[in-house]
């Protein structure tokens, strides 16, 4: 065993556990790293610390039930993943829902997506080892969180989406609050560049480590910007329109270096679109119902029902079969933190250990997301 | 030569960006004043706005003659995806009918289990359950986190829809 261990050059491989108390893991996750020397030969994910068994809760929960777990998935962009199990039951029982419940849906996803975004730019800088980063990004995040407050009723697990519609109008403020938001940000995105796209330190360590190519992007099933910094074409907001997506211009970003500054740029830039998206939607929200008309209970018909939506870390898809009873038989949540983690082990191989944090902070984990 | 000439041109690439960086962090440190945004929590106590719509815990709405909505019809219980809501119903004698109507003795609400999702507030069909704007809610003991809504001495009020 012993002798196995030691390579050709007389050195010998050893084990670290980076986690799961570490801070750059940003939660629970365990890293078992194989080390030499400094080089990473191999990093063995070891999941399961924030484990809920969400998906068996979810068998045991009406459809309305399930919408408020999957705020407790990927926690930062909740409303996209409300809007999953709402859509899906929608098309389920084909019902239509407003306009208005279509265009205020597409704000708040682009809005969540904004403040996840800047948390993560945020977190990234700290990872790297620049605190200045993290407080400006709050500064902003905190801005949102309030529109969200003031007419959702909560900061973080909103729970604004039901099948059907949605819980509660909109606040008589939110149009000014969030039109005052993007006037304000404009002026504070380009600071994000400033401090952090140009700097040499940051650069240097996200330039050319863990490179990602497209056919691994693919096979591994690596969504949303991290994806598309590989080139992978993966925006569901493109590739099948939901809510009211089909009718803003926007474009999706893409790259080709995939590496951990294409990620970097491509989630920077992303946030440039989804202002452009809020803005074309918010001076003309249409009047209308926010609740189609439903039966009190909700009962799917025999089958299976897939749905995805793009969140702010890639596909996240609901996967529901029902025997006809107001409960689901099965649920299941391919979460796009849990394909992301897989690819982590094949692009770190050979990088140092401090390149594992730089990529590990771009491809943007939530831990709660890949546990479930 | 190539070597020295790029060592040189890292040390002014590195102070170049170094300076587009520290401009931005100039210009707060120098503004500090102009726009404020760390604010000390419990300093701020009385300027800070709960909006109307927080969800913080649920209460049950009552008016100034101690009456309430609940008629005890238990929607909320079963709303409720965690059990966090036990409605407890009584039978009474109505003294104008003489037919036995449902009231609740307890309304008990599990603080600790709740994942305040509002679903209990939509269901109710009298708009007896509201949520408020509380915030401060830790407390030392788990025990302290079982309510009984419907305070003591309380009555239906006339004319609740069923």
């Amino acid at each position: 065993m012993q002798a196995e261990l030691i390579s050709k050059e007389g050195t010998q491989e050893y084990f670290v556990n980076m986690g799961p108390q570490h801070p750059s893991t940003h939660g629970v996750l365990r890293l078992l790293l194989t080390l030499d020397g400094e080089i990473i030969r191999k990093v063995e994910p070891h999941i399961g610390y924030v484990h809920r068994s969400i998906e068996k809760m979810a068998e045991f929960d009406t459809y309305k039930q399930i919408v408020h777990l999957t705020d407790r998935l990927d926690y930062l962009s909740a409303h996209m993943n409300n809007e999953a199990v709402a859509l899906l039951v929608e098309n389920a029982l084909q019902i239509e829902v407003s306009d208005r419940v279509k265009v205020i849906r597409t704000i708040m996803n682009e809005l969540t997506r904004l403040g996840s975004h800047q948390l993560w730019w945020g977190v990234i800088g700290m990872d790297m080892g620049a605190i200045t980063t993290f407080l400006y990004a709050f500064r902003d995040r905190e801005l949102i969180n309030d529109i969200m407050e003031e007419t959702t009723g909560a900061r973080l697990t909103m729970n604004y989406n039901t099948p059907g519609g949605l819980m509660f109008d909109l606040h008589h403020n939110f149009q000014k609050q969030v039109k005052d938001y993007l006037k304000f940000f404009k002026t504070k995105l380009p600071e994000y560049d400033q401090l952090l796209s140009g700097n040499v330190i940051f650069t240097e360590r996200t330039k050319g480590v863990g490179k990602l190519s497209l056919a691994d992007a693919i096979s591994y099933g690596v969504t949303g910007p991290s994806g598309r910094a590989s080139g992978f074409s993966c925006d569901v907001r493109k590739t099948q329109p939901y809510s009211a997506y089909d009718r803003v211009k926007f474009n999706e970003i893409l790259m080709v270096e995939g590496d951990s500054f294409a990620r970097y740029q491509s989630r920077v830039n992303e946030m440039w679109e989804s202002i452009s998206i809020i803005e074309q939607l918010i001076d003309n929200i249409p009047e209308g119902p926010i609740m189609a008309p439903m039966k009190a209970v909700v009962k799917l018909p025999k089958g299976e029902f897939y749905q995805r939506v793009e969140t702010a870390r890639g596909e996240f898809g609901v996967y529901v079969v029902s025997d006809g009873n107001k409960t689901p038989y099965r649920v299941k949540f391919r979460s796009p933190g849990f394909s992301n983690l897989s690819v982590l082990d094949h692009i770190s191989r050979g990088h140092k250990i401090a390149d594992l944090v730089a990529i590990m902070s771009t491809l943007d984990l939530v831990i709660p997301d890949i546990d479930r | 030569m190539n070597s020295i000439i790029k060592y040189l041109k890292g040390i002014s690439q590195g102070l170049n960006t170094l300076w587009s960086g520290m401009k931005v962090t100039g210009y707060y440190f120098f503004n500090a004043r102009k726009e404020i945004i760390t604010v000390q929590y419990p300093d701020n106590k009385d300027t800070l706005k709960i909006p109307e719509r927080f969800r913080g815990r649920v209460i049950m709405v009552h008016d100034q003659n101690n009456e309430h909505a609940c008629n005890g019809c238990t929607m909320c219980e079963m709303a409720c995806p965690n059990g966090s809501i036990k409605v407890i119903t009584d039978k009474v004698l109505d003294p104008n009918t003489g037919k036995s109507v449902r009231i609740i003795d307890q309304h008990v609400y599990y603080f600790s289990m709740c994942t305040l999702c509002n679903l209990c507030v939509q269901a109710c069909p009298s708009d007896a359950l509201a949520m408020d704007g509380s915030y401060e809610n830790a407390v030392f003991n788990r025990e302290e986190l079982t309510f009984v809504l419907n305070l003591p001495g309380s009555k239906i009020r006339d004319n609740v829809k069923d």
